[in-house]
């Protein structure tokens, strides 16, 4: 095998980076739940890496778990903006000042 | 050291995850993070773990993009081009992000991960299903439930209600 343990740790860090970025300066909540999903596919990347080098299936288990949990994690995140849209008539973090009913 | 395919791979996930984040319309967003989720994919290609790549083309690229572009097409047209943003806030953001990759990288570079390479066989994927059903088997079930528990509350919380308010008041 040509590529290193390091070459991906380091894509992983970067992914990482962008998704911080993402999640810190936009407002825009479905743009936050992409940043959400940068940021898991970064420890995805980590656990597989991980898992091949070490070599054990174990890294591999942990990141179908990962994406499974992630899939219903995005579900109730886009049925929550969803009311908040139907609620507010926007999408714009700043405006969902109160979220009782 | 890396061959060119890692190279290629890399430069069209973190392009496409700075287009998800940058772009002003969302469908365009949504599409780069399709390219972000599908340059991973690859990754665990070159991680000779095809089970994980063919699992996380098919929930993410093929469910998880649709199921965000079906939801950006519900919301008005108008807010899902991005507003100017706050410079000074950008420009933190930026910062914070530089910071965080130049040290997490230092981090890492100083320490012995850097050595690290392997001759050895990958894992075979009959191991991962030898893996979920005997010592993983209380998470599956768990993860099962957890699955079916949010789909339902995904869709307790999407219903209409005015509809079946309107029914009641008749």
């Amino acid at each position: 095998m040509s590529n290193e343990l390091i070459d991906f740790v380091i894509v992983s860090v970067a992914l990482l980076g962008i998704g911080i970025y993402g999640l810190s300066v936009k407002r825009n909540a479905i743009r936050m739940l992409f940043a959400i999903e940068i940021i898991i596919n970064a420890a995805n990347l980590n656990l597989v890496a991980f898992g091949r080098f070490i070599p054990h299936s174990g890294g591999q288990t942990l990141a179908l778990f990962s994406i499974a949990i992630a899939a219903a994690e995005v579900a109730v995140g886009l049925s929550l903006i969803i009311v908040a849209y139907r609620m507010y008539q926007n999408i714009d973090i700043a405006d969902f000042r109160s979220l009782k009913g | 050291m890396a061959d060119a395919a890692f190279l290629a791979l890399s430069v069209l996930t973190i392009g496409s995850a700075i287009a998800a984040l940058e772009l002003r319309s969302l469908v365009y967003g949504a599409i780069g993070l399709m390219g972000t989720l599908g340059g991973v994919a690859g990754f665990f290609f070159l991680l000779d773990s095809p089970f994980v790549a063919l699992f996380q083309i098919a929930v993410y690229v093929g469910s998880i993009a649709v199921l965000i572009l079906f939801t950006v097409m519900l919301v008005k047209r108008e807010l899902i081009f991005t507003k100017i943003e706050d410079p000074k806030r950008k420009w933190a953001g930026i910062g914070l992000m530089l910071i965080f990759m130049v040290a997490i990288g230092a981090v890492i570079l100083d320490s012995g991960l850097k050595s690290v390479t392997t001759d050895e066989p990958p894992v075979d994927f009959r191991e991962i299903g030898d893996d979920f059903l005997t010592y993983y088997w209380p998470a599956l079930i768990l993860m099962a439930l957890i699955l079916a528990g949010s789909v339902t509350g995904a869709l307790v919380l999407a219903r209409r209600e005015d509809e079946i308010s309107e029914q009641r008041t008749d």
